[in-house]
């Protein structure tokens, strides 16, 4: 079970020889929020695409509907733009932060 | 002769009711590795002190047939004992009956005993083994958990609370073991989860098995809520005697005072540290190298391996020792390791048991990860519950004592009543490489070797800054002093600090940060 001390942590210029904790090798990096992703924020199934590639959309119009914890939810467009691509159909199970429709 | 039948007949109503819910049902018990509720008592307290109340409680529910339905005891064994001669009370729910299902004389037959637990001042020891809510019973299982939630938090600092999952604790039920002070679990046995794998399947298409999701493993390694792991039901039976062997039995009196024994003559204190402060080494040798009889009860091992926490002696008394781990993660201050500690350090005043600090950290952990996890408001939890804490608090700085690190780690600046230091310790506002970077960093690009003039500035302020002599000169540290005297000073600061007597100002209560 004992592992052995061969990791290494960088805190403040300095070195430890340390153990890494499999939280922190497993930690995901950092991503900034892409606004033309219309992304699931929960699991759940995609009802209805209310889009297809090609449309043009305003900031606030609904894109997918989404149900979810038996809630019908509505993902709005945050930008305006064209719609560059569309990932899913109705049925289709999505885990949290799929990219469902991307807009440019 | 009346009275001899009315004795039989006593003898038969008991011999019945102990055999909860059949021997078909105690066969399935047996084959899952689980004992059943009252053997788990028995093997609990000390033998022939088990005195059972309640025994003869049935149920009032009359839907859904439940009219026909005869539940022996209503799924829950209560009473008292002791343990190593410690009063306390107990409950164990009956998974025999029903699937220790809990309906509303279950639970008011766990209250009554909590009720009890809490006017006599004694420790309460609750086992766990139910389905969940007896769903027959409607909103009143609602109730019955609501109140025992509701006792939970009121015995809370008052009187040790110990739970133990020994089989299903799910849904609402988990909260009760959230509320108390201790959670045992057993791996394969113990199942915690607000929700289940088969909702979370149905709901979120997610799939995962049930000692994925909340297995013994999983709360004591990862979720952080469990306190100690074991691999079979005696091995945790006599983890709860020996947790017990350490606490007081309220909060108005002071742990029992066991024998004085000196730490092992096998461990070497001046030979466990390296001088190097990036080199690592395991601080519980340190802990048992000044420990009575290098007994170290180590608590949530498994979870936030980077501080370490836990119970010994010192003198015959017990201390709650906190120590930062350079073995892991280079012993740094996180998210969860801040909550590790804290919980803790509020524990031990609670309880009035003085906390041994042993102080090696760089820092906290740097990274988007932490600081969006709330590393701020987490953190924080370690100076308020130094700062709040009126037990004797020693402190011992065996190296690294960095910035915010220096200062959350039970410093002076938060009424710590005795701290010393190692020469081996470094009290600064952050390590030589980085102080040096910052400070002399026109210094170091401007000349003609950056290298050099770094590693010479790097050395300069090691040889300034990185002691404990500068902490020492303005009363932050009392001694400096020799590794080998750290058990004479501790023991002595413990004698001195006795009769510690600290008046917060009036107020409700606090408002820590969680």
């Amino acid at each position: 079970m004992e592992k052995k001390v061969t990791d290494r942590l960088i805190i403040d210029h300095t070195t430890y020889s340390t153990r890494l904790s499999r939280r922190f090798t497993s930690r995901k990096p950092y991503e900034p929020p892409v606004p033309g992703r219309i992304q699931s924020f929960i699991p759940g199934t995609v009802v209805e695409v209310l889009v297809k590639t090609g449309d043009s959309v305003k900031e606030g119009d609904d894109i997918v509907i989404l149900d979810a914890m038996k809630m019908k939810n509505r993902l709005k467009s945050h930008i305006e733009g064209k719609v560059a691509a569309v990932n899913v159909s109705p049925g289709d199970r999505v885990t949290k932060g799929a990219v469902l429709v991307e807009i440019a | 002769m009346a009275l001899e039948k009315k004795i039989r007949e006593l003898k038969e109503k008991r011999e019945k009711m102990l055999l909860g819910g059949g021997e078909e049902a105690i066969v399935k018990q047996k084959a899952m590795g689980k004992n059943t509720a009252r053997e788990r008592i028995m093997a609990i307290l000390d033998a022939g002190t088990f005195n059972e109340y309640d025994m003869f409680v049935e149920h009032d529910a009359r839907d859904f047939g439940m009219d026909k339905k005869n539940l022996p005891s209503d799924g829950v064994v209560i009473g008292t004992g002791t343990v190593h001669g410690n009063p306390v009370a107990v409950f164990a729910q009956d998974f025999t009956v029903a699937g220790g299902s809990l309906g509303l004389m279950h639970s008011r037959k766990i209250t009554k005993i909590m009720d009890h637990a809490l006017k006599m001042r004694i420790p309460l020891i609750g086992i766990n083994d139910s389905g969940g809510a007896r769903i027959q019973e409607g909103v009143n299982s609602l109730a019955g958990y609501g109140e025992i939630f509701f006792r939970n938090t009121i015995s809370s600092g008052v009187i040790p609370q110990i739970s133990v999952i020994l089989g299903p604790c799910a849904g609402g039920a988990v909260y009760s073991p959230a509320l108390t002070d201790f959670v045992f679990v057993v791996d394969n046995i113990s199942k915690m989860f607000i929700t289940g794998p088969e909702v979370i399947k149905t709901v979120l298409g997610e799939e995962i098995t049930m000692e994925a999701l909340g297995g013994a493993r999983v709360h004591c390694e990862t979720s952080g809520n469990a306190h100690f792991f074991s691999s079979s039901e005696e091995e945790c039976f006599s983890q709860i005697k020996r947790l017990i062997s350490f606490i007081p039995r309220n909060n108005e009196m002071k742990a029992a005072v066991a024998e004085a024994m000196p730490p092992d003559a096998g461990y070497d204190i001046e030979k466990i540290v390296p001088g190097d402060p990036t080199i690592p080494y395991d601080v519980r040798e340190v802990i048992r190298a000044v420990a009575d009889g290098s007994d170290f009860f180590e608590i949530q091992e498994m979870y936030a391996r980077n501080m370490v926490i836990g119970f010994g002696r010192l003198g015959g008394r017990t201390v709650g020792f906190v120590a930062n781990q350079p073995l892991e993660m280079a012993g740094v201050l996180d998210v969860d390791s801040s909550d590790k500690a804290a919980r803790f350090i509020r524990y031990c005043d609670a309880f009035s048991i003085p906390l041994v600090t042993f102080v090696d950290l760089p820092g906290y952990l740097p990274g988007v990860d932490q600081e969006h996890a709330g590393v701020i408001r987490h953190g924080a939890k370690v100076l308020y519950a130094y700062s709040e804490a009126t037990v004797p608090k020693l402190t011992v700085i065996l190296r690294k004592a960095y910035g915010g690190g220096y200062i959350a780690m039970s410093s002076r600046h938060l009424r710590a009543d005795f701290v010393f230091a190692w020469p081996t310790a470094e009290i600064a506002v952050m390590g030589p490489e980085g102080a040096a970077n910052i400070i002399f960093r026109k210094e170091i690009t401007s000349a003609a070797n950056p290298e050099e003039m770094r590693r010479q500035k790097v050395d300069e302020y090691r040889d300034k800054f990185a002691n404990p002599y500068v902490a020492a000169s303005r009363g932050y540290v009392d001694a400096v002093i020799e590794p080998s005297e750290t058990r004479r000073l501790l023991l002595h600061s413990l004698e001195v600090s006795e009769n510690k007597d600290v008046q917060l100002p009036w107020k409700k209560h606090g408002i820590p940060p969680f």
